[in-house]
């Protein structure tokens, strides 16, 4: 229970369902602020008081979990790690893997719990042979199956969505309401929860080191410097400060960071277009594809709010070296290595990757005049 | 509002008597009778005086339990108060002095207080080593006074660790400190109650002030007193209408105070058959864990006579004291991991860490204290019900430590 009103009324219907339920809050922080401010909706002592309070009018016991050494470990090191790798990472995908549905679980379910419930917005089905499946909430609007997309069967076997089928927001908090949780109208929480003004520049730029390195264009040819890679996500324009305009003119834009050499790599808008996303830490949700190396179809979403989008997809490769190879009808734009591709076969949630690797939908040479002697 | 009941009153065990004991019947009654007198104690006219005598009265009654003068108690918002009051009044008063010793496993009363001198008024805090069973190592104690007495403001300590139950040598602290004139105050919340407290004997010996709290005792929350001597000075924290000395202004609560009176008066009346029956319940804790689960270790001192009556601790080897907590809970049974900051949040023992321990061993900590409402039935149904969490805790482990991958 986070303190905000979608656990709360997850909790409380989970114990009208019959459940025996405790409330848990999780300490993810060993120095949480006193007092909510803006949009933070997770991590301060006034949240957990209002989970508290949430539990007495449910009628449920309540406790706090310290995973504070596992989330700094698990998602605030892997996401400096991440962008240090010239990747962008999704730390809230990384807290359900590995926290949530992990930590959280695997003490739950060692001190005698069978499952974990949240207030996510997601369903969870059951198909005729009685396995379990994740599915889209009813209101895409709320839909969070996307940053589930990490859940393994053996994860979702043990998962609870209580909050999957209603049909809106504005009825849980009227719900919430009628329950008597003073959360009912708590502004929803967005943003990093453990980057408190949402300056997430500024914050990586406290904790990893900056250093000058090149500015590239498709062809190796250096067009200036930059500050520091870690500073820079694919699909950037901004803030590039390129003296030397493109030869034709347009706008450019960052393609790939590169870390071990530390230099960023820019081009035309066209470039960013990808026509194929592979990843090589994939994982299936529910009873995986009988064949999965035999290119399916599907939709892939890329990010937590981009519409999915048509696709084909298999597995390529075996053992170590088997990855996700996704490849969608149209080219897509906004993929960046790091990022989680979620498999969808119409509302249900497949499988997911995290990105590696892309393949541009533009060649390089159909970009530059300068093919010729790259 | 209305009290609900849950299943607190429907036969949960309590062994958490460390952090609360249970008001007794008299306490409550005399609060609710004194409740419906008027009259400010400070007022002069016949109800002003009426509330006065049942001030006074109440405090004579708290100063015979500690043994001081009754000028010598000043009432207080609870033992925390009086605690800074102590520590933070006698650090202004002993200007321009800057050290401050005190021992490592301090309740955070004092370790907060102590650190905010630190922060914001140039006191200079030396933290004195404890030994393995938690006691405050008196070679140190003497080791760090010889290096420069002139310069220390005062010496804090606690008469009886809240945590682990050690009793400490406070009078020959005292006398180490007497020698130079230097100020020693004891925080006997913990003790209070639970062992006798000779203040006119640690005041001959040196001691200048002593916390207690009711709520301790079976009295209410919401007050407690310094028992500051006549010859000890302090600056206030609290400035107002000059009540109590000039030392800690504002009306004074006279049923609460009644109240604090009564349950003063019942450990008088009982401490020596009371403190027999407790060790007897306390040793019947401590050879039932050793035999539900031999990989347990006893935390403070191993002898009866050097430990409080009804505080027995644990560690609990490879498994959280939180998960355990949690378990004997469901169980039914109400016990502490001993530590808990503000969110709730158990945090490893710095009473274990200052006793030299590693920080699984400070996690893995469970306290079971008893009081005057405990009994047998209690003890039997924590040592039942201790086994099947146990295995349960050591199943779950330490694993919440370690990262996914």
């Amino acid at each position: 229970m986070s303190g905000g009103v979608d656990s709360a009324v997850a909790a409380a219907r989970a114990v009208e369902a019959g459940h025996e339920v405790v409330g848990v809050h999780l300490a993810l922080s060993r120095m949480p602020g006193t007092l909510r401010t803006g949009s933070r909706g997770c991590c301060t002592i006034e949240d957990s008081m209002d989970a508290q309070r949430a539990a007495n009018i449910i009628g449920i016991p309540y406790y706090v979990w310290d995973f504070s050494e596992r989330f700094k470990l698990d998602v605030v090191d892997d996401f400096i790690a991440e962008y240090a790798a010239g990747r962008t990472p999704n730390p809230c995908m990384r807290c359900n893997e590995r926290i949530k549905f992990a930590a959280l679980l695997e003490k739950a379910v060692a001190l005698g719990f069978d499952a974990v419930c949240t207030g996510h917005y997601a369903s969870i089905l059951t198909d005729a042979d009685g396995n379990r499946e994740l599915h889209r909430a009813s209101a895409w609007a709320k839909d969070q199956s996307y940053v589930l997309g990490v859940l393994t069967t053996e994860q979702l076997a043990h998962s609870m969505f209580p909050l999957g089928s209603t049909p809106s927001k504005a009825e849980v908090r009227a719900e919430a309401a009628e329950r008597g949780f003073s959360v009912a109208n708590k502004p929803d929480s967005y943003d990093i929860c453990f980057i408190p003004d949402g300056d997430t520049r500024g914050w990586l730029a406290e904790r990893v080191a900056p250093a000058t390195g090149d500015i590239l264009d498709r062809d190796g040819a250096k067009l200036g410097e930059h500050d520091g890679a870690v500073a820079f996500t694919v699909g950037q324009r901004k803030g590039l400060q390129i003296g030397t305009p493109a030869a034709d003119g347009k706008p450019r834009f960052v393609l790939e960071v590169r870390p071990i050499t530390n230099t960023v790599v820019v081009g035309p808008k066209e470039a960013l277009a990808i026509r194929e996303i592979a990843g090589s830490t994939f994982t299936w949700c529910g009873v995986p594809p009988a064949r999965p190396e035999v290119a399916f179809e599907c939709d892939v979403q890329i990010r937590a709010h981009a519409d999915p989008v048509p696709a084909t997809a298999q597995v390529v490769g075996d053992g170590a070296s088997a990855e996700l190879v996704i490849i969608p009808n149209e080219p897509l734009t906004g993929v960046a290595p790091g990022q989680t591709a979620v498999v969808y076969v119409g509302t249900r949630v497949l499988g997911q990757c995290t990105i590696d690797s892309t393949v541009s939908a533009v060649p390089v040479a159909a970009t530059s005049t300068a093919a010729a002697d790259a | 509002m209305t009290v609900q009941r849950d299943k607190v009153h429907q036969g949960q065990v309590y062994l958490d008597h460390a952090a609360t004991t249970p008001m007794l019947s008299a306490a409550i009654e005399a609060y609710a009778d004194a409740m419906r007198v008027v009259g400010n104690p400070a007022s002069i006219h016949s109800h002003g005086q009426n509330a006065k005598r049942m001030l006074e009265e109440a405090r004579e009654h708290v100063a015979r339990s500690v043994g001081c003068d009754p000028i010598e108690v000043v009432f207080t918002g609870g033992g925390t108060e009086a605690i800074n009051l102590a520590i933070k009044g006698l650090f202004w008063a002993r200007a321009p002095r800057t050290r401050i010793l005190a021992p490592g496993g301090e309740h955070h009363a004092t370790l907060d207080t102590v650190e905010w001198l630190e922060r914001h008024e140039g006191a200079v805090v030396e933290w004195l080593p404890l030994d393995a069973l938690g006691r405050v190592d008196l070679a140190a104690v003497d080791r760090a006074i010889s290096a420069n007495p002139a310069d220390i403001a005062l010496i804090t300590m606690l008469a009886a660790n809240n945590e682990v139950g050690t009793l400490q040598p406070v009078a020959q602290v005292a006398a180490l400190a007497a020698a130079h004139g230097i100020p020693v105050h004891v925080d006997a919340v913990s003790a209070y109650g639970h062992v006798p407290i000779d203040f006119g004997a640690l005041g001959r010996a040196g001691v200048s002030a002593l916390s207690v709290s009711a709520h301790k005792i079976g009295g209410p929350v919401g007050i407690g007193a310094l028992v500051l001597s006549r010859r000890a000075t302090v600056v206030p924290l609290i400035h107002g209408g000059g009540q109590q000395r000039q030392v800690r202004s504002g009306t004074q609560d006279v049923a609460a105070a009644v109240s604090f009176a009564v349950a003063a008066s019942a450990i008088v009346a009982d401490l020596p058959g009371e403190g027999a029956r407790l060790a007897a319940l306390r040793d019947r804790v401590i050879a039932g864990v050793r035999a539900a689960v031999p990989e347990a270790v006893l935390n403070g001192d191993p002898d009866p006579a050097g430990r409080l009556p009804g505080n027995a601790h644990f560690t609990f080897p490879g498994c959280e004291g939180d998960s355990l907590l949690f378990l004997l809970d469901a169980a039914g049974v109400s016990v502490s991991t001993g530590s808990a900051c503000q969110a709730g949040i158990p945090e490893p023992s710095h009473v274990l860490r200052a006793m030299g321990r590693s920080e699984p061993e400070a996690r893995g900590a469970l306290r079971i204290t008893l009081g005057r409402t405990s009994t047998d039935a209690d003890v039997d149904a924590f040592l039942r019900a201790l086994p099947a969490a146990w295995a349960q805790a050591a199943r779950a482990g330490l694993a919440d430590r370690e990262p996914a991958r």
